[in-house]
């Protein structure tokens, strides 16, 4: 261990510790721009400078590690001054339009600006040139307000390993984006947002589709339903104060219905009708592979994250076979809205509107893809994110914390806990194995409290292996086969599982990818700022919904049940081809 | 953007622009193996091609497995490496102070004019090339703008349309001479 002291107070820190993590170990706050946790430090920004004694300048405290003895100050007249500067040169050069700007509730710069006690700005710099960018589905960037931290360069290189933005340029004309400050869908991007999820101010945010759903809602002649993914009732607080994890399913059911939307509905329900159709289908494949003795594309991997689809499409058009046919819980929503529901209440698919609340922009390009129209027309026609929401429950003056607790409405609104695990990373593999084991044997997943341990929390890949015994007769050829599952999030990681796969160097059967890191609970949609410590606890809340429900496996969904007897047949049958499976083409990169 | 149908700039030999970058091809792939290669991997293309055209800097970001939006990044960071192609003539008007004062901004705007292009652009004919430089060591003779390695001084705004079309004739009696040996 390593000694220093911080402000007067002893400290004491593992080698190879920084300033920054000894300062957080200790309970001090030092700011940070361009810094991101878990990735190696750029040192550009200068926000985060200390002095230390005996050195001449001030250091960067995200880039300096500690030595022993080492005597550090963190809130002198020279520290607070240098850093009141920084702050002053970037509003500078900014376009600073806060009222008019998406991230004035949580903008770092502007809080930056506050805490520091920015009262007015001594220089008055040239300021950079409007570049705005909405060329894509899911989001859009402001380049006048980017401040060149760079954090959306790392996430997007370091994090998902897909590297579509850069600096372009150099000195003040420097602009961080896509190559030769083109736009972004001229370059392969997977719309996931995690640059939006990072940007500390209003330079990437998604491409909004609030106006859109108000109009709607407005229009008498629509019939205008919500659809709710599993990933926002732990995350949606967040946005009114709540601790992260707080889980709100009743409020925010309410708060739909006060907005307006003729029918609240989850799409955890099509999560769990997911599970049913995904794990036939994997079954399907297995038995090919082990009873006919064809060949079959193995590992078969989930499909719910549109980020990922994207991902194989450009880079792995190899594993295409391999994925899963099945559409995201999003689209069969969509999908069976349209049909099986607008049935019900007497009303066309063109006379329906789908809404849905995703964690995620990339849900945004999804329900977008020309071939999601299984309905005859767009099967989801708005989709908005969880900080859309909040901002549409914010305009319409509802006291979100104050409200009752609601219930979904059916039929479509019944969910499982197995569907609410959705959410994170691990857990639609975990769903799958709750249902497939038990279609297998006749029994319960024989683990504690039916959670595969192994499987869960932050590791980037993660892998469990499953014996199967005591089949029951339609399932013995699987009779001593050792199942062997992934799971991966984050695309950095999924490219590294995914090496692996194609160089034989590891087997398995069946594989969950999801984009982002932690799973949709960390999408790009979410409230930010998400770091690791807020993931665990959404994951601890989401945990928590699936462990509060008596309904904790998918194929004892009532309504799902229903809904295969009264219109779908069988998984995988011909309605079920027809409006809950899709395929994939394969991409270009640039 | 993309016309690979253009010739080499070296002007003696009439290979094109894909049969030259499937020639660096090799060169290039040898280049992918090594650490810091990019740079001049892009150097050797740029002289090659007088440019970078897109498909170059999309091949090259392929062989070294790295992103485009990243080597476009390079590429856009040192002046040195040019995205347009440079035509035949590449004409360059000092700006230096001297030839400043002494109407240097002039000419140049009359040859914008003149050229239907900025700096740093190329006519579509691929003959003319615009740019700028900070004294040519000829401030006795202000203004002066060089055409390759020919200078001219003393130059007036009113004559650069006579000096565009000398180089115009050149550049036709040379490709007559072509048109004869071939
Ligand atoms: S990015 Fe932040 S500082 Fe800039 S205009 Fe928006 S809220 Fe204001
Ligand atoms: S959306 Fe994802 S892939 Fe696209 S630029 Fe942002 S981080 Fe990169
Ligand atoms: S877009 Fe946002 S994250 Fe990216 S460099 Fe600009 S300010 Fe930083
Ligand atoms: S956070 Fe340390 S230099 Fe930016």
């Amino acid at each position: 261990m390593i000694q220093v002291t911080i402000n007067g107070a002893p400290v004491s820190v593992k080698p190879e510790t920084t300033i920054l993590q000894a300062a957080r170990q200790a309970g001090i706050t030092i700011p940070t721009l361009c810094f991101l946790e878990k990735n190696d430090p750029l040192g550009a920004c200068r926000v985060c400078m200390v002095e230390v004694e005996g050195a001449k300048t001030l250091m960067a405290a995200c880039a300096t590690p500690c030595a022993d003895k080492m005597v550090i100050h963190t809130n002198t007249r020279r520290v607070r001054q240098a850093r009141k500067q920084v702050v002053e040169l970037l509003l500078s050069e900014h376009d600073g339009n806060c009222q008019l700007c998406d991230r004035s509730e949580d903008c770092e710069l502007r809080n930056l600006a506050a805490d520091l006690g920015v009262r007015d700005i001594t220089y008055q710099g040239a300021k950079a040139a409007p570049l705005m960018d909405t060329s894509t589905p899911a989001l859009t960037r402001d380049n006048s307000k980017c401040i060149k931290c760079r954090r959306c360069v790392t996430v997007c290189s370091s994090v998902q390993g897909i590297g579509a933005l850069f600096p372009q340029g150099r000195g003040f004309s420097t602009v961080i984006g896509p190559a030769f400050t083109r736009k972004l869908d001229g370059v392969a991007c997977v719309q996931c947002g995690q640059c939006a999820a990072v940007c500390p101010v209003g330079a990437i945010s998604e491409h909004s589709a609030i106006e859109d759903v108000w109009r709607m809602l407005d229009d008498k002649t629509k019939t205008v339903v919500v659809q709710t993914a599993p990933a926002i009732r732990a995350a949606l607080g967040e946005a009114f104060g709540l601790p992260p994890g707080t889980r709100v399913t009743g409020k925010m059911v309410s708060a739909l219905r006060q907005l307006g939307f003729h029918a609240v509905f989850d799409t955890n329900f099509t999560a769990d009708l997911t599970i049913l159709e995904e794990g036939t289908e994997l079954l399907t494949r297995l038995k090919t592979a082990l009873v006919e003795e064809k060949k079959v594309a193995l590992p078969m991997f989930t499909s719910c994250s549109p980020g990922w689809i994207k991902f194989a499409e450009y880079y792995y058009p190899q594993f295409l076979p391999n994925l899963s046919t099945c559409k995201s819980p999003q689209q069969m929503f969509g999908a069976l809205a349209k049909t099986y529901y607008a049935k019900k209440i007497d009303r066309k698919p063109e006379e329906m509107v789908v809404v849905s609340v995703m964690p995620c922009t990339a849900k945004k390009f999804e329900s977008q893809r020309p071939e999601m129209n299984a309905s005859g027309v767009r099967d989801v026609d708005y989709v908005l994110t969880t900080r859309e929401l909040a901002r549409m429950i914010r305009e319409a003056g509802i006291d979100f914390n104050a409200l009752p607790d609601g219930e979904m409405d059916s039929p479509l609104g019944l969910s499982s806990g197995a569907a609410d695990i959705f959410a994170n990373t691990g857990g639609v593999m975990e769903a799958a194995l709750r249902t497939a084991y038990e279609i297998v044997t006749g029994r319960e997943l024989p683990v504690d409290n039916l959670h595969v341990k192994a499987i869960e929390g932050l590791e980037g890949v993660k892998e469990a292996a499953l014996t199967i015994k005591g089949t029951v007769p339609e399932w013995s050829f699987l009779e001593g086969v050792e199942l062997r599952v992934a799971v991966s999030h984050g695309l950095g990681n999924t490219r590294r599982l995914l090496e692996r796969i194609k160089n034989g160097e590891a087997t398995y059967h069946f594989v969950e990818v999801m984009t982002c890191p932690g799973g949709c609970i960390g999408g790009g949609g979410q409230p930010r700022f998400t770091d690791d410590s807020v993931r665990l606890k959404r994951i601890a809340g989401i945990y928590a919904e699936d462990e509060g429900k008596k309904l904790r496996k998918s194929h004892q969904n009532q309504q799902v049940l229903d809904l295969y007897a009264q219109f779908l047949g069988t998984p995988l049958g011909h309605t079920s081809h027809e409006l809950l499976h899709t395929h994939y083409t394969e991409r270009k990169t640039d | 953007m993309s016309d690979t149908t253009g010739n080499c700039c070296c002007g003696n030999c009439s290979l094109t622009e894909a049969q030259i970058i499937e020639e660096l091809e090799p060169m290039l792939q040898e280049y992918a193996s090594k650490p810091g290669g990019v740079i001049p991997a892009l150097q050797i293309a740029q002289t090659r091609l007088g440019y970078l055209p897109e498909e170059v800097i999309k091949r090259i970001a392929h062989l070294f497995g790295k992103p485009y939006s990243e080597v476009a990044g390079v590429v856009t960071f040192y002046s040195f490496f040019s995205t347009v192609p440079r035509g035949t003539y590449l004409i360059r008007v000092c700006l230096g102070t001297a030839c400043y004062v002494r109407g240097g901004n002039e000419l140049l705007q009359a040859l914008k004019h003149k050229l239907g292009i900025d700096v740093g652009e190329t006519t579509a004919d691929r003959l003319f090339s615009l740019g700028v430089g900070r004294c040519f060591g000829a401030c006795g003779m202000a203004p002066v703008l060089m055409v390759n390695d020919d200078l001219h001084q003393r130059v007036k705004a009113t004559k650069v349309g006579e000096i565009l079309e000398s180089y115009r004739a050149q550049a036709a009696t040379q490709a007559e001479k072509e048109a004869v040996k071939a």
